[in-house]
């Protein structure tokens, strides 16, 4: 059973590499012909070689007719080729052979890699668009290092595979191939002696490096702790200084240290005597070959042309070879790879249906007795009500009160199921829209508000080239951060993030308010995002939008009075239901939350006067 | 943040760079002299093997005699075992090198970073400390060890073939000789192209990983954004940019190796032609031709590895200066020669001559700008805080509230002014001495990896089971550890994320209690817990305070209660002092500051 699935997913892993070779199969067949012609041409010298020695030696040299016509070509004999008026026809033939293989060499490397790098572009791509399509339930879930490191590290290691191992393989294997052929057409012992260690050379690579990958994997996981221990203490030097523990810090690195070092001496003892024991297999791989010469000769089998061809024969395929054992256990892991890969390609990204409409949008926002429920947990229950047109709405309720899914839902960042209910813009159901064009008519800014390592400028543009600087500065000003903004170096070319500036909290969502207001949307949500802003630039960012964007559907969420006091109609939210609507006044006589708030303010105020009573 | 980029600079090799690197040397000395010495004998074995086979060639081959094989194999043997006995034993020693250079440089900068002021952490990235610490420790290590095997055997394998082939035959041998410096000089010139399209390729990988890191991480908002499709054909262009210089990178190299090779095929054409009529007229022999053919193919790697090591040393340049700037960078918060004498540092503390702290801390005449500040943002600030008493500091995100706390635990000093503790100026103190003393909750607790005891008596460690459970009853967090698989032994995981926040801060306040100090420090977490595990962590903070000069960074309005005094902080300044009922009754920004918490705990 266990096997059976292994070899399916085996064969799916193999039909997703297969599909992102497509655009690459030519190249990697031009680079396999001319692999196999290098290989040939390269295997020509020695014979070469062996003809002019033999020549010389007196020996018969009508061995392959392909090197006799090459000879041939050249215009010499083997009676001719050692004088010296032949001299530049020899060296002419030596280069013009090694020329050949150079050329094919080259046509083989490049378009290998033409091949290979077009194919690891293509899963790039591919990966970085699907994942900007999965929905944003998928989002929420994943672990972001988990899926940069499959983005990177996987690909990384499918990318050794296409533009390495592959060809290195199937190098190794014709290379073995080719040069046996020729080794037994020319003289059978000989060429048994040739084979006798190299399958233990092969099998003693593939074996040991299996095994060792444990160790190599407990010297990674020590290599993690130290880098744990770094982490903390950097990260954590605060509390390390404040009790005083420099000392303790220090040993705890030092001893990990030791260990992580001590574990890679004692791999060094393995790998010396793997790496020693593979010469030595080698060398006397190369011993053997003699002593068969040797005895070969003695009895006239060979020509010490021949016996050149064999130990020449023997170094140029002993060492890829020998290299196959590791590539192969190495390639092993290709396709653990592409399985952590093709678990992302299998999550289903968002799709608009054929029929989904691209009209503009505008006109009241209607929530018609909405319910959603999260993964079986509930999170808003029959929730309705009317935004119209060009008026402000404000959303007050405590956290998990399911403010925010009231807006995730708005711009369709979940859509609601069957029997959930209706949310409708002028009249239409969002569900029919298509979803970019929702996001595009709904302009939300979050809480924490993302912003990408651009300029700032770039940020405002939300990344489009469509908006003048003046444009950029206008809805800066809205915002109240183009003050902040010009006291950087760069002003609006001010990098953000890692390599620029960091922004404060404030500053962050104030840039996030104004690329909102930049691509003037006909309704903007403020998600809880003016929370680290100081209650004036709050106000004076309110007042902004009141008096320099008109017509816009608002809604404000919010767990600070003074940011919704303001709307035309509030919503009170608890355990996502609706508890108070109104009208501010209305609210305010009702008596429940919104009333009680602003008691408790007035109550404050009294506390203050009070106390200054008792004094 | 301070602009601190890995950027790879292009400077030529400079033997200075090296030589600061001198006391790390030492411990080596001797292992380095071994591996230079067994090089030497590893290569002179590769050298010998085409002599042997020149000698099967001649003597039985062309003599065709079968007599005094075994002599052949022997010695063929002998020589693979003086070769696999260096092999071991280089690789041993390289290794011992690698790891033990790079241990080395670790510790040093790891302790050194122990002694760097907080200034220092604030104003560079963690992951920036780390790679010099972990990554650029470990390329100098495998410059030193592995550069120096292929320094050595590069070098002398040239020299001892060069030496063998001119003996051998000097007319043929001057032709391959001959070619060896054209081959280096091409090997360089490709060699240097191809780091820098490497170099290249790296920064482009290093922007798709941080675009999909942004790609990730920024999902939510390029869907509300709805510019998908700008980050796609953004990273289509990124990864087409990778395409070209990859391919560009490698077709340096697609050329480089057949190139060389025609070098190689090139000084055989000369030998071949100049030698087959020698052979033929009988002044050398076959095995000499052959000898000779093997070393126009060999020595092609010894100059491969001869050029990479240049470049590569090159290129590790810049690792050793980045290790060289961090080690040189010195403390901006040093105890005084005399004050170290008498107290010890932080590696040695001679706690004997400490006296006693009480508590008493008063701020006087103090001035203070950051140090990569421009404006001060205390400027003749006097205050006296005597012993047990409980100071509140208050004020919006990002006002600065953290400055005073940061003072007196002297992570700064002031610029003007003194701060004195128990009547003397802290700094005729060490500050190991002062830290003793101080307990610090942190805003977001930080745990260590390791079990949860190990945790707890972080700042004593000697403390017994008995002494953790009764700190972990008295902030009533005792359940936290009962809940756990093994109780105190229980791994609590990388940075203690094993543990809820709420467990984490109960755990970073039992901590506390256990250090005992005299001064506590409380930075208070803005994030919402439930109101079961708020409620315990009030009790706790108020059971930490008494008896003790506590600093809180206070939020909740209960814990701003607490306080003796508070300070209000707006834009970094302190602009109102005094108790919760005077302030109030200032009806200034205090007032306001109060109510906004007031409604947002209200709901």
């Amino acid at each position: 059973m266990q096997n059976m699935t292994e070899e399916t997913n085996k064969k799916h892993q193999a039909a997703l590499l297969w599909k992102l070779s497509r655009g690459s199969r030519a190249l990697y067949a031009v680079a396999f012909a001319s692999m196999l012609m290098a290989v040939a041409c390269n295997f020509m010298t020695p014979q070469l070689i062996r003809y002019l020695v033999d020549s010389v030696s007196g020996a018969p040299v009508e061995r392959m007719p392909i090197v006799s016509s090459l000879v041939a070509l050249a215009g010499l004999a083997p009676e001719t080729v050692a004088q010296r008026g032949n001299m530049a026809r020899v060296v002419m033939l030596v280069i013009a052979v090694s020329a050949f293989g150079g050329i094919f060499n080259l046509t083989y490397r490049r378009s290998l890699v033409m091949g290979a790098e077009g194919l690891v572009k293509r899963l790039r791509d591919r990966l970085y668009s699907h994942i900007q399509r999965l929905p944003y339930s998928w989002h929420i879930t994943i672990q972001t290092g988990d899926i940069v490191q499959r983005c990177t590290s996987d690909v990384e290691i499918v990318r050794s595979f296409v533009s390495n191992q592959l060809i290195e393989i199937v190098r190794a294997i014709s290379l073995a191939v080719f040069a046996y052929c020729i080794l037994f057409s020319m003289n059978v012992p000989m060429a048994a002696a040739s084979l006798a260690f190299l399958p233990i050379v092969f099998v003693y690579s593939f074996i040991f490096l299996r095994d060792t990958s444990i160790r190599f994997l407990a010297a990674d996981e020590a290599e993690g702790q130290l880098l744990a221990i770094a982490q903390e203490n950097f990260s954590g030097v605060r509390v390390v200084r404040a009790f005083g523990r420099e000392r303790y810090e220090a040993d705890r690195f030092a001893s990990q240290n030791q260990l992580y070092a001590e574990l890679w001496m004692k791999l060094g003892k393995m790998l010396s005597t793997y790496w020693a024991a593979g010469d030595m297999l080698t060398g006397l791989q190369m011993i053997a070959i003699c002593v068969t010469g040797i005895y070969q000769a003695s009895r006239g089998g060979i020509t010490i042309g021949e016996f050149m061809v064999f130990l020449t024969y023997n170094a140029m395929i002993i060492w890829p070879v020998r290299g196959l054992g590791r590539v192969l256990a190495e390639a092993g892991k290709t396709f653990v790879s592409l399985g952590r890969l093709e678990e992302i390609f299998n999550s289903p990204t968002e799709s608009d249906p054929e029929s989904a409409l691209d009209a503009p949008i505008a006109g009241d926002i209607e929530f018609d007795h909405v319910s959603f429920a999260y993964e079986n947990a509930p999170i808003l229950r029959d929730v309705s009500f009317t935004v119209s047109e060009g008026t402000t709405l404000g959303i007050l309720g405590a956290t998990g009160s399911g403010k925010t899914t009231v807006a995730h839902l708005l711009c369709r960042l979940y859509d609601l199921g069957e029997g959930e209910g209706e949310i409708r813009i002028g009249g239409v159901d969002i569900r029919r829209l298509k979803r970019s064009l929702v996001r595009k008519s709904v302009g939300i800014v979050l809480q924490e508000p993302f912003l990408y390592s651009r300029t700032i400028a770039e940020n405002v543009a939300s990344l489009s080239k469509h908006y003048s600087l003046e444009q950029i500065k206008e809805a800066a000003s809205i915002s109240q951060v183009d003050d902040a903004i010009e006291q950087f170096a760069h002003n609006y070319d001010t990098l953000v993030g890692e390599r620029g500036v960091t922004l404060s909290g404030g500053q962050k969502q104030r840039v996030a308010i104004a690329r909102t207001i930049l691509k003037a949307p006909p309704i903007m949500i403020f998600d809880d995002s003016l929370s680290a802003v100081d209650t004036e630039t709050d106000s004076r960012i309110r007042a902004a939008l009141r008096d320099r964007v008109r017509g816009v559907t608002t809604i404000i969420i919010s767990h600070r009075i003074t940011s919704i006091s303001g709307a035309d109609k509030i919503i009170v939210m608890e355990n996502g239901r609706i508890i108070e609507m109104g009208s501010p006044a209305e609210l305010e006589t009702f008596g429940g939350v919104y009333g009680r708030i602003l008691d408790t303010q007035r109550l404050v105020v009294d506390e203050t006067d009070e106390g200054g009573d008792r004094t | 943040m301070t602009n601190r980029t890995d950027e790879e600079t292009e400077r030529p090799f400079d033997l200075r760079t090296w030589y600061a690197m001198g006391t790390f040397f030492k411990p080596f000395r001797r292992l380095l002299v071994r591996i230079a010495v067994l090089m030497t004998v590893s290569s002179v074995v590769d050298v010998l093997i085409p002599l042997y086979q020149k000698y099967v060639i001649d003597n039985y081959i062309f003599a065709r005699s079968g007599s005094g094989i075994m002599i052949v194999a022997s010695t063929g043997i002998a020589m693979l075992i003086v070769q696999f006995a260096a092999t071991v034993l280089f690789t041993r020693a390289a290794i011992r090198v690698e790891m033990g250079f790079s241990r080395d440089l670790k510790k040093a900068c790891f302790d050194h970073l122990q002694t760097l002021s907080l200034s220092f952490y604030n104003t560079t990235p963690v992951g920036y400390i780390i790679a010099r610490v972990m990554s650029d420790t470990d390329k100098i290590g495998l410059l030193v060890a592995w550069g120096l095997v292929a320094l050595v055997w590069g070098l002398s394998y040239i020299v001892f073939a060069i030496a063998a082939m001119l003996i051998l035959d000097f007319r043929l041998g001057i032709w391959l000789a001959g070619t060896i410096p054209f081959m280096l000089i091409v090997t360089t010139w490709f060699q240097n192209n191809i780091l820098r399209h490497n170099r290249t390729v790296r920064r482009t990988n290093s922007l798709i990983t941080g675009s999909f890191n942004e790609g990730i991480l920024g999902a939510r908002t390029s869907k509300t954004l709805a510019i998908e499709d700008i980050n796609i054909s953004e990273f289509a262009d990124l990864t087409g940019k990778m395409y070209g210089g990859t391919v560009r990178a490698a077709t340096w190299s697609a050329v480089y190796t057949p190139l060389m090779l025609m070098f190689g095929s090139f000084a055989i054409a000369m030998i071949m032609a100049n030698g087959l009529g020698f052979v033929a007229r009988g002044t050398i022999a076959f095995g000499t031709l052959s000898a000779m053919i093997s070393y126009a193919v060999n020595i092609f790697e010894p100059i491969q590895h001869l050029s990479n090591i240049f470049s590569e040393a090159t290129a590790t340049q810049a690792n050793i200066e980045r290790v060289e700037a961090l080690l040189k960078h010195s403390p901006e918060i040093k105890d005084s020669p005399e004050v170290t004498a008498v107290y010890g540092d932080s590696f040695e503390p001679k706690r004997e001559n400490w006296e006693p702290l009480v508590g008493d801390i008063e701020f006087e005449d103090v001035t203070f700008k950051y140090p990569d500040g421009e404006e001060y943002v205390l400027e003749h600030f006097n205050l006296r805080v005597p012993a047990g008493t409980c100071v509140a500091i208050v004020g919006e995100t990002g006002a600065g509230k953290s400055t005073l706390v940061n003072l007196v635990c002297r992570f700064y000093e002031p610029t003007r002014g003194r701060i004195l503790i128990d009547g003397r100026d802290y700094r005729e103190r060490s500050q190991l001495w002062l830290h003793s003393n101080i307990g610090y909750v942190l805003q977001s607790p930080h745990l260590f990896s390791g079990t949860a005891r190990d945790n707890i008596r972080y700042g004593k460690q000697d403390a017994a089971d008995e002494e953790i459970m009764e700190s972990l009853r008295l902030v009533s967090a005792g359940d936290v550890i009962n809940k756990l698989p093994q109780g105190l032994d229980s791994d609590v995981g990388e940075g203690g994320d094993r543990l809820s926040t709420g467990e984490k801060q109960l755990l970073s306040f039992a901590r506390a209690v256990l250090a005992d100090p005299r001064i506590l420090v409380l930075d208070e977490a803005t994030s919402s817990i439930d109101t079961e595990t708020e409620r315990r962590i009030q009790n706790a903070v108020s059971k930490i305070l008494t008896g003790r000069t506590s600093f809180l960074i206070a939020h909740r309005l209960s814990t701003i209660k607490m306080a003796d005094l508070i300070l209000v902080i707006r834009d970094g300044k302190i602009i109102e002092q005094g108790t919760h009922r005077e302030l109030l009754r200032k009806k200034g920004y205090y007032l306001r500051l109060y109510s906004m918490q007031y409604e947002s705990e209200i709901l």
